[in-house]
């Protein structure tokens, strides 16, 4: 592996900043390099000058660049214990008060967080009266989570996760195999808007009961943390919920106080300040 | 036994191992003084989706206390780590923690490398890297980016070991300074408290 010299890093990301108006430059610096490795290996890039060339040159080619720098590994029922702490306390809080529950997937990646929810709110008799929106900031990763066709090698973790969770059907209801892949079953996900938003320099359009940003904010430093914080907590209705990693914490970031802990295991806040 | 160069210019240890090192481990954690001076940062292969019980095990026998940290946190002096399940640990130039949920790297996430890698970019000579017992190759690499750091490079006694690879990989592919019984680590990490 060659050595990536941050200096160059910055030449990158100060290009795709003027040229695509995408701001990488506050991302986790050592994920980034390791993203960019990948690249060079993945492309046979002789070094980052090359990749810098080809993403100032090639706009097509600039798109596979963004789905790459940015992490797509998920599953679904990521921390089975999560998922039963929205089915018994959160989702059933936030319907007291109202009929209807609004969600945000922040950063949906290839959509299995928002099947896990679907089929959540499916089993809890209330998937009609649900508006949620995915939204991430990949193109690509947007198609592959409308489509809702998954590799089959990975259904047995994702089967594993639902039982942990104790969902209460079969999880081989929710999707059909066929030729190793998985065609989820899509009325699940009919309502669900899928958009583009970049998290980092997109804009605040709407407001939700409950917001979801699960390790996404781990490949950013700390700076734009806080500011995509900032942009979360002004997306989430006063008393609404905001769901983070289960290893992020938002201890230090400066709108701290204006959440309170509901679960800390499971990193569930409660807006309670505007 | 006695270990040269020594000095008080190290600034951490980073410890690789399988879930088989679990013994081994242990007996590190209790054989260390409660003063020990610079954190020690783990990343041991654990299942992937038991988030809990692991660090708790360890913290039985432990002298220091062992916490899995939190994406961003600031790694201080004394304190001993562990890379919690299901995430890369990575350290940062500012000398604190990221977590991530990238690809598996050796079949294994938390992989070593990456913790091993990052931390050598970190603290480049100022880093005490060990390799203990352990069925696959992770870690090998990060060994070997530690010894071109100029950091010291220790694995465990392969003789010693239930299954040997881990460490027998990274002998093949990089200069190691120390390779030693899980006795013999516990007393290098002694020798090296004194040096502060």
């Amino acid at each position: 592996m060659q050595e990536i010299h941050i200096v160059d890093l910055r030449r990158l990301t100060q290009l795709v900043k003027e040229k695509y108006n995408y701001d990488l430059t506050n991302y986790a610096m050592s994920s980034f390099k390791r993203r960019i490795s990948r690249i060079l290996e993945l492309y046979n890039f002789k070094g980052l000058d090359a990749l810098t060339k080809k993403v100032e040159e090639d706009p097509v080619f600039f798109e596979e660049f963004l789905s790459e720098i940015t992490v797509n590994v998920t599953e679904m029922f990521r921390d089975p214990p999560f998922w039963r702490e929205l089915k018994e306390k959160i989702i059933p809080n936030i319907l007291l008060n109202h009929q209807k529950i609004s969600i945000w997937h922040a950063g949906c990646s290839s959509g299995e967080e928002v099947y896990s929810m679907a089929i959540l709110l499916k089993e809890m008799g209330i998937l009609d009266n649900a508006r949620i929106v995915a939204t991430d900031i990949d193109d690509r990763i947007i198609e592959i989570a409308k489509s809702g066709i998954y590799l089959a090698k990975n259904m047995d973790l994702n089967r594993k996760n639902y039982v942990r969770f104790e969902g209460n059907s079969s999880f081989d209801d929710y999707y059909k195999e066929k030729d190793g892949k998985i065609y989820m079953d899509k009325s699940l996900v009919q309502s669900v808007s899928y958009r583009k938003h970049d998290l980092v320099t997109g804009p605040i359009f709407s407001k939700f009961d409950l917001v979801l940003c699960r390790n996404v904010m781990i490949y950013f430093n700390q700076s734009l943390q806080n500011d995509v914080l900032k942009k979360l907590h002004e997306s989430t209705f006063k008393y609404g919920y905001l769901a983070i990693g289960s290893k992020e914490s938002l201890i230090w970031c400066e709108i701290a106080n204006k959440f309170i802990v509901v679960n800390n295991e499971e990193k569930i806040y409660k807006k309670i300040k505007e | 036994m006695r270990f040269d160069n020594l000095s008080n210019k190290y600034k951490a240890v980073v410890i690789g191992g399988s879930a088989g090192s679990f013994q081994g481990i242990t007996k590190i954690l209790s054989g260390i003084p409660e003063n020990f001076p610079i954190p020690i940062i783990m990343c041991l292969h654990r299942l992937k989706h038991v988030r809990n019980g692991f660090m708790e095990a360890l913290n039985i026998k432990s002298v220091k206390n062992v916490i899995e940290p939190f994406d961003k946190q600031k790694i201080k002096k004394g304190e001993v780590y562990l890379a919690p399940a299901n995430y890369h640990l990575c350290i940062e130039l500012g000398h604190y923690f990221a977590l991530s949920t990238e690809e598996m790297v050796n079949n294994s996430r938390p992989a070593i490398d990456i913790t091993l890698e990052t931390a050598a970019y970190a603290y480049k000579d100022k880093l005490v890297g060990i390799l203990l017992s352990g069925a696959n190759r992770d870690g090998a690499k990060g060994m070997k980016y530690i010894h071109d750091r100029g950091g010291i490079t220790i694995v465990q006694n392969p003789d010693e070991c239930m299954i040997d690879t881990m460490p027998s990989a990274a002998l093949k592919i990089t200069p190691i300074d120390y390779t030693l019984t899980i006795e013999n680590i516990i007393k290098f990490l002694n020798q090296l408290s004194k040096q502060y």
